[in-house]
């Protein structure tokens, strides 16, 4: 096998048809009787007032914002990690130095107060 | 005495002769070969799902004190297939406003994003899916379509308590990412490979004794991106019914299930990988590939119940607390070990190997202490603070 991408195409490819397969085999052997009560939202028996697709206080906005900064720098921090034996210490320090400017964001956001739960 | 060395490669071998007996393409076999192997693996990989659900119940069972499904079979082995079999013929409800594409995708894809993991999980020197030289980066983004799988649930859903618990969900997972990633880099940076094969073939000594502190933090982010307790607030059953999952019965609540279960033994087949070693224990997968494979299965099982000891020890931490925990504590251990490791790396790499092992260990240790006893103090001087607001509150 040459190209090992294949095999992680099988993966995704068979990891997707298995799930498909088992719901597809209770459809057919499960029972259909739907109507509207059991259609319905569950809500704890509680009837439904408005709609669940609002606007959503999402808390998490700025977490997310920091998450996606800390996750491509990361990303480019793995490169470096890799090569760490052959760099030498100078090559260690400079990584050193580029953690300590995400750090340094953390902390501004920390300062800031956004990563609180509000 | 070929067959018994390594029995799948020679399996492989003789199906390739019969293909190409059959007047296929050498090329054309080889890959017929490889999706029977992948299809071998993920059948073997549900039938070991399916034994989850008994090991989890069991587990639990005693923890709480119980005997746990003990009726059918011996010791209540049957009991997840007749589990299987209610889920197949429970009726299959939508509720009315829901989303219908992406609300019958997403459990498709909680189970394949599990799934897609095992394509990297080397079972032993000779039987990995592949090798990939980008092993680590290929985990965090298979892992992320499970965190997808989980925001399309509760929003598809339609429902009130679905939404809230996805999106606590996506805020926990989003969150221990970080130090996840960031725990991930302390093996490559010991091993100098992202590839999960070479990580394993570089531990003469477990990473956990190298980078214990490492092992803990990436043990707890683990929990956390799995969702589970002490973090499951996206499925808080007191608060949230169900959490993100409410709306869903049958086979596709059974999907979620099984695919949260076979992610947690993943995880700590990871932990393993990662910090224990994987296959390798003193030479025994050297001697036959099935027994690495078993060493390894034995690990992630161990691993395997670390994380739901932790479940069934701990309480809920509530969702500030936690993100709290996360930035404020662990993502900032993480990076300081991560530049510690480094420097500790660079400075004794020429010394000898057991100066080498003895200094990477008191790093750690140094690090953990200093930062928990940071952490205590900054504890205690909110507890007081929150209690003299408390006792002016009274008087």
């Amino acid at each position: 096998m040459n190209n090992e991408w294949l095999f992680v195409a099988f993966f995704i490819v068979i990891g997707a048809l298995v799930p498909i397969a088992a719901i597809s085999v209770a459809w057919l052997v499960s029972p259909k009787k739907s109507n509207p009560i059991k259609q319905s939202t569950y809500e704890c028996g509680i009837e439904t007032v408005g709609e669940s697709w609002v606007q959503f206080k999402a808390q998490y906005y700025i977490f997310a914002l920091v998450f996606l900064v800390f996750d491509v720098e990361t990303v480019f921090l793995f490169p470096w990690a890799v090569k760490i034996g052959q760099l030498g210490l100078f090559a260690v320090v400079e990584g050193i130095i580029f953690i300590g400017i995400l750090i340094a964001g953390l902390v501004y956001t920390w300062r800031k107060g956004m990563l609180e739960w509000s | 005495m070929e067959f018994w060395k390594d029995p799948l490669k020679a399996a492989a071998d003789w199906l390739a002769g019969i293909l190409v007996g059959w007047g296929l393409a050498s090329q054309v076999s080889q890959v017929i070969i490889a999706f029977l192997g992948v299809l071998i693996l993920i059948s073997l990989l549900m039938v070991l799902d399916i034994f989850l659900v008994w090991v989890e119940r069991k587990t639990v069972a005693r923890f709480q004190d119980r005997l746990g499904p003990n009726r059918l079979g011996p010791f209540g082995l049957i009991q997840p297939f007749a589990d299987i079999i209610k889920l197949l013929i429970k009726e299959d409800t939508t509720p009315g406003g829901a989303d219908k594409w992406v609300y019958n995708l997403a459990p498709v894809l909680s189970m394949m994003s599990v799934l897609m993991i095992w394509a990297i999980i080397p079972l032993a020197p000779t039987v990995v899916g592949v090798d990939l030289n980008v092993g680590i980066l290929y985990l965090i983004a298979a892992g992320a379509i499970g965190t997808l799988s989980i925001i399309m649930a509760g929003w598809s859903s339609n429902n009130k308590f679905a939404m809230i618990g996805a999106f606590r969900e996506v805020a926990i997972l989003v969150s221990f990412e970080i130090p996840m990633l960031t725990i991930l880099l302390i093996p490559t940076v010991l091993s100098g490979t992202m590839g999960i094969n070479g990580i394993i073939e570089s531990q003469s000594l477990w990473y956990v004794f190298l980078s214990p502190l490492g092992a803990l933090i990436f043990l707890i982010a683990a929990i956390a991106e799995l969702g589970r307790a002490p973090f499951d607030m996206g499925e808080a059953e007191s608060e949230l019914v169900a959490g993100y999952n409410i709306e869903y019965s049958g086979m596709k609540f059974g999907m979620f299930y099984a695919g949260e279960l076979l992610h947690a033994f993943t995880f700590g087949g990871f932990w393993a990988i990662f910090f224990f070693g994987g296959y390798r224990f003193f030479g025994l997968e050297k001697v036959h590939p099935f027994l690495a494979v078993a060493v390894l299965i034995f690990k992630a099982m161990l691993g395997y119940w670390v994380i739901m000891w932790v479940k069934y020890t701990l309480m809920r931490i509530r969702i500030d607390h936690m993100l709290a925990l996360n930035w404020k504590f662990l993502t900032p251990l993480a990076f300081i070990l991560l530049m510690a490791t480094a420097l500790t790396n660079a400075i004794l790499k020429n010394s000898s190997i057991l100066i080498y092992w003895a200094g990477m260990f008191i790093v750690n240790i140094i690090i953990a202490f200093v930062a928990l006893e940071i952490a205590r103090r900054v504890s205690t001087a909110q507890r007081a603070r929150l209690e003299g607001r408390k006792g002016a509150a009274a008087a």
